[in-house]
C-alpha cells in the first residue's frame, strides 16, 4: 500500500515536469555571460514597461549563443565577440543568416592590487609582461617582486580583444594563470599582491585598481574618443532580420533614453 | 498454463539480461561519441603533435592543439594527491578495521562516507576561498592557487574511496590468520603489518587505484583550484591546468563543431581513456589475486 | 561503493592491554624487557599515527561543514529560499536553483532508478557465473570511474547534438541518470543480497515461478535498502557540476523551467558561478556561502538519512 502511495506521488511528480503552461509573449535570449548583466538590466526595464511580455535569458557563454542562433533554439544571441566566419557559414548551412547589432562598447582595463605603486603601464610594458618577458615589478617601476600574470581563457571574448590590442597576435605566455571568467580575474589579483590582470570596466571594484594605459585612463570618454586603446564592441545577435517582438526589444534597448542609459548603469560604455 | 508460466519466465529473464547490458551499452556510447567528435581533430594534427605537443593555444592564429601540458598537470597533481591521500587513507581504513573498538567504528565509518559525499564544486569553493590564501601567506608563494592546493583538494576527495575500498579488504582476511599469527607470539602492530596487510594487499592496490582514477577524473575542484596556467610546472607551487579544468573552461565558449571544439572533445578521450586503464587495471588485480580461502598467503 | 560488504558478526575483537602483555609473557618467557617495551612502544606509536589519520578525515569534514555553516547561516532567509536571483544576482534568492537541482536529480532517478534496480536483479537472482556477468561488472565498475566532465561531454554530444535535445533539463537529467546508475546498481544488489535464500527457497518450493518469487518474496523484503541507493544516487546526482555544465544549467534563467526542454539553473553550478563570475564576487560572499550550505545541506542530509536507514535496517536484519 504504502509502496503504491509512494509510486503514485513520483508518477505525479513526472507529469507535474512535463506539463507546460501557456505563455502570453516569448522572448528567448542566450549567449554571453559579459553581455548578460545589460540585457538582463534591460529586459528588467523592458518587462516593467510591457507586462505582457515574458524575457528569459541565459548566460551559457558566446559560443552557445551563436550555436543558439544557428540551430534556432533562441531569438537573441548574445556574444562578446564577432560571429566566426565558420559559425556563419554553419548558419547559412542551415538557412538562415545572423545578424549583428552593437549594443555598447566594453573598455578593458589592466588591473593591480592596490598596495601595488604602479599606477601606469604603456602598451609595450603591458606585452612584455604577458609575453612573459618582463617578470618582475621592478622592471615596470614597482616593488621587486615576482609578476604574477591573470589572463582570461584564450577562448574568451575578453582574451581576443587583449590578444589583438596589446599582445598583437603575440601569444600570452603559458605562465599565466588563465581563469575562466572575469570575476575569478578580479578575485585572484584582489587576493594576490603581485597579480597583473585585465577586465572590462564594469567588473571595477574597490578591491583592485585600475592602471592607466600610457598615461590614459580608462573612462567612457576615453572609450568612445578612441583614445583608450583597448576597447571593444559587444554585439547581439539575431536569426536573420529580427521582425515583431525581437526588433521592439533591440529597439528599446539602443534607444538612447531608454536601454543605452541602462548600459551606463551596468558600468559598460553605451553607444550614445 | 505451465508452458505459458514457463515463456513468462523466459521472457522475464531476457528482459532483465536486455537491461542489465545497459552499464555496458552506455559506456560503448561514451567511447562512440567522444571518439565521434574527438577525431576530426587529427585531420589537422597528427596524434603524436597532440599528445606531445606543449603548447596549448586552441584560439590562437594559427592554433596550436598541444595537451602535453595538460596530461603533465593532470598526471602531477594526481601523484601529489595520492602522496596525501594513500597515507591517509590506507591507515585510516587500518585504524577502523583492525584497532577501533565497534562503537568507534560504527560513528566513524558514516563520517567518511559523508567525507566522500561533499559535493566537488564545494570543496573547489572551500580551496578557492579559504586554502589559498592561507597557502599563499604561509609559504610566501606567488598565488594560492596552484598545483599543491588542487592535490590537498583532490586527496580529500579521494581519501573516502581509498579507506572504504581498502577497509573492506582488511576487514575481510579471515580470522584464522590473525590468530595464527597471534598464537605465534607476535604483537597486535605485527600481524597488522606482517599478516593482514600482506593478505589484503590486493584488495588495498585496487583501492588505491580507484582512488587515483577518482582523483585524475575530478573536475570541479582543478578548475577552480589549479589556477589554469597551461604551462609544465617546475615546483609544486605552480599554477597548473589538468585536463579535467581545460575542457570545463572552455567548452562553452568554443565554436560549435570548430577545431576547439573537437581538440576538447579529444582531450576528453584521452582522459576516458587514462581512467579506463586505471580502471581496468583495479579490475583485473581484485579478480586476479582475489583472496580465496586462506590459502593464498 | 563503501557498501558492498554485509555486515557480518566475526569481528575480530580489540585484544585488550592486559590480556596481550599476559600472552606475550607466556608465550615468550625468554624476550627481555626492554625488547617487549621497545615492540610495545613501536606499536603504542604507530596505532596513535593510525588513530590520527583517522581523526584528520573526521576533522577535515567538520572543518569545512562548520566554516561554510558558520559564513553561511546568516544569508538563509526565507526570501533567499524562495526568491529569483535579481539585480545581476547580488540579491534576491536561490528558489530557480533549488528547483532545478531537484528536477535533475527526481528526473535523473526516474531513469536510472528502474534500470539500476533491474541490473541488479538479473546480477544477483539470475545471472550465473560466467563471461556474460563478468563482461556486465567491467561495464558497470568501469561506468563508475568515467570522469564526471566526460559524462558532461558525452551528453553534450549525444544527448544535446545527436538527439537534438538542446541545453535542457531533459538531457541533464539524462546524463546523471547515466552517471547515478552504478551507485544504484551497486546498493541495490546489497539489498537483493542481503534478502536470506530461505525466503527464495520458501517461494520456490511452494511453486512460485521464479519471477512470482522475485517480485512478491525477494523485491518487497530488499525493497527498503533499494531505496537507500536510490537516495544515494540522488544525492550524487544533486552535487554534480561537471555532467550539467553542458547539458542543462546555465548562468542565470530566472524563470522556472516551464517542460523539460528548458534550461534551468542549479545549486552546484551557481555556487561555481557566483564564486568564479559576476562583478561583485566580495560583495555576493555570503550569498556564496549559503548557497554552498544549502546544497551541503541537501546532499549530507541525504546521505545521512541513506546511512542511517541502512544501519537500521541491518540491525534489524541480524
Amino acid at each position: 500500500m504504502k509502496r503504491k502511495n509512494l509510486f503514485l506521488l513520483w508518477a505525479l511528480a513526472i507529469v507535474a515536469m512535463f506539463s507546460t503552461t501557456a505563455f502570453a509573449e516569448n522572448l528567448v535570449i542566450n549567449g554571453s555571460t559579459t553581455v548578460l548583466p545589460i540585457t538582463q538590466k534591460v529586459a528588467e526595464a523592458y518587462m516593467k514597461d510591457y507586462p505582457e511580455v515574458n524575457i528569459s535569458i541565459s548566460g551559457g557563454g558566446s559560443g552557445n549563443g551563436i550555436k543558439a542562433i544557428i540551430d534556432g533554439t533562441t531569438d537573441i544571441a548574445m556574444s562578446s565577440r564577432f560571429i566566426r566566419d565558420s559559425e556563419v557559414k554553419q548558419a547559412v548551412d542551415k538557412g538562415s543568416y545572423p545578424v549583428p547589432f552593437s549594443v555598447a562598447y566594453d573598455c578593458i582595463v589592466p588591473i593591480v592590487h592596490p598596495s601595488n605603486p604602479v599606477d601606469d603601464l604603456s602598451l609595450d610594458q603591458l606585452k612584455d609582461i604577458y609575453t612573459g618577458k618582463t617578470k618582475n615589478w621592478k622592471e615596470v617601476g614597482g616593488e621587486d617582486r615576482p609578476i604574477v600574470v591573470f589572463s582570461r581563457d584564450t577562448s574568451s571574448g575578453t582574451y581576443e580583444v587583449w590578444d589583438e590590442k596589446v599582445l598583437r597576435k603575440e601569444r600570452v605566455f603559458p605562465g599565466a594563470l588563465l581563469q575562466a571568467s572575469s570575476g575569478a580575474v578580479v578575485q585572484g589579483v584582489a587576493s594576490n599582491r603581485n597579480g597583473i590582470a585585465y577586465v572590462g570596466i564594469g567588473y571595477l571594484t574597490g578591491t583592485i585598481k585600475a592602471v592607466t594605459v600610457n598615461g590614459v585612463e580608462g573612462t567612457e570618454e576615453t572609450t568612445l574618443s578612441g583614445e583608450f586603446p583597448v576597447s571593444r564592441p559587444l554585439f547581439i545577435f539575431t536569426r536573420g532580420w529580427p521582425e515583431g517582438r525581437t526588433v521592439h526589444f533591440i529597439n528599446y534597448m539602443l534607444n538612447p533614453e531608454k536601454g543605452q542609459k541602462l548600459v551606463k548603469e551596468v558600468g559598460f560604455v553605451p553607444l550614445f | 498454463m505451465v508452458i505459458s508460466r514457463q515463456l513468462k519466465e523466459k521472457g522475464m529473464r531476457s528482459f532483465f539480461f536486455l537491461i542489465a547490458f545497459a552499464s555496458v551499452a552506455i559506456l560503448l556510447a561514451i567511447t562512440i561519441f567522444l571518439f565521434r567528435e574527438g577525431i576530426p581533430i587529427f585531420n589537422l594534427v597528427s596524434v603524436k603533435d597532440f599528445l606531445f605537443g606543449i603548447y596549448w593555444y586552441p584560439t590562437a592564429e594559427p592554433p596550436d592543439f598541444g595537451i602535453f601540458p595538460l596530461i603533465i598537470a593532470s598526471v602531477s597533481v594526481t601523484l601529489l594527491s595520492a602522496c596525501i591521500s594513500i597515507p591517509l587513507g590506507v591507515m585510516t581504513a587500518i585504524y577502523l578495521a583492525e584497532i577501533a573498538g565497534p562503537r568507534t567504528r560504527e560513528l566513524a565509518k558514516p563520517i567518511v562516507e559523508l567525507l566522500a559525499a561533499l559535493p566537488s564544486v564545494v570543496i573547489g569553493f572551500f580551496g578557492m576561498v579559504v586554502v589559498a590564501p592561507i597557502l599563499q601567506n604561509t609559504f610566501n608563494i606567488p598565488v594560492g592557487l596552484n598545483l599543491f592546493n588542487a592535490s590537498l583538494m583532490l586527496a580529500f576527495m579521494s581519501i573516502p574511496t581509498i579507506c572504504s575500498i581498502s577497509e573492506d579488504a582488511i576487514y575481510s582476511v579471515p580470522n584464522a590468520l590473525r590468530e595464527a599469527s597471534l598464537a605465534l607470539g607476535a604483537t597486535h602492530l605485527e600481524t597488522i603489518l606482517r599478516v593482514v596487510i600482506p593478505a589484503a594487499i590486493s584488495g588495498i592496490c585496487t583501492a588505491v587505484i580507484l582512488g587515483m582514477s577518482r582523483a585524475i577524473g575530478e573536475t570541479m575542484v582543478v578548475l577552480m583550484v589549479a589556477g589554469g596556467a597551461a604551462m609544465m610546472p617546475s615546483s609544486i607551487f605552480d599554477p597548473v591546468r589538468p585536463m579535467p579544468g581545460s575542457i570545463a573552461a572552455e567548452m562553452a565558449e568554443a565554436p560549435f563543431r570548430g577545431n576547439h571544439y573537437y581538440a576538447l572533445f579529444a582531450t576528453g578521450m584521452v582522459l576516458f581513456i587514462f581512467t579506463l586503464v586505471f580502471n581496468l587495471i583495479a579490475d583485473h588485480m581484485s579478480h586476479k589475486y582475489r583472496q580465496v580461502g586462506d590459502a593464498t598467503l | 561503493m563503501n557498501s558492498s560488504r554485509v555486515e557480518t558478526m566475526n569481528h575480530f575483537p580489540a585484544v585488550e592491554a592486559e590480556e596481550e602483555r599476559a600472552m606475550i609473557k607466556n608465550s615468550q618467557p625468554r624476550l627481555t624487557d626492554s625488547l617487549i617495551r621497545r615492540r610495545r612502544f613501536f606499536q603504542k606509536v604507530l596505532f596513535q599515527l593510525f588513530r590520527s589519520a583517522a581523526g584528520i578525515n573526521g576533522i577535515v569534514l567538520l572543518v569545512v561543514v562548520f566554516y561554510l555553516v558558520y559564513n553561511g547561516w546568516s544569508a538563509i532567509t526565507w526570501t533567499f529560499l524562495t526568491q529569483a536571483p535579481t539585480q545581476m544576482m547580488t540579491k534576491g534568492g536561490i528558489f530557480p536553483c533549488i528547483v532545478g537541482t531537484f528536477l535533475l536529480g527526481v528526473g535523473a532517478l526516474t531513469v536510472a532508478f528502474p534500470i539500476g534496480v533491474a541490473s541488479a536483479i538479473y546480477i544477483n537472482e539470475y545471472a550465473h557465473p560466467g563471461k556474460v556477468l563478468r563482461i556486465i561488472r567491467l561495464g558497470i565498475s568501469n561506468l563508475a570511474g568515467v570522469p564526471s566532465v566526460v559524462f558532461g561531454l558525452f551528453g553534450l554530444a549525444f544527448f544535446v547534438i545527436y538527439l537534438k535535445m538542446g541545453v535542457s533539463l531533459l538531457a541533464g537529467a539524462l546524463t546523471l541518470g547515466a552517471m547515478s546508475l552504478p551507485v544504484i546498481i551497486g546498493s541495490s544488489e546489497e539489498a537483493l543480497k542481503a534478502v536470506p535464500n530461505t525466503y527464495r527457497e520458501a517461494s520456490l518450493a511452494l511453486g512460485a515461478t521464479k519471477w512470482q518469487t522475485i517480485w512478491k518474496v525477494v523485491l518487497p523484503s530488499a525493497f527498503p535498502g533499494i531505496l537507500t541507493g536510490g537516495i544515494l544516487g540522488l544525492s550524487r546526482a544533486a552535487g554534480e557540476t561537471a555532467p550539467i555544465m553542458f547539458t542543462a544549467a546555465v548562468f542565470f534563467t530566472p524563470r522556472l523551467p516551464q517542460s523539460v526542454f528548458d534550461e534551468v539553473m542549479a545549486l552546484p553550478y551557481h555556487i561555481y558561478v557566483l564564486a568564479t563570475a559576476g562583478t561583485e564576487i566580495e560583495a555576493t560572499r555570503h550569498l556564496q556561502y549559503g548557497t554552498a550550505l544549502v546544497l551541503i545541506f541537501l546532499v549530507l542530509g541525504l546521505n545521512l538519512l541513506a546511512i542511517i536507514w541502512r544501519a537500521r535496517l541491518r540491525k534489524k536484519m541480524r
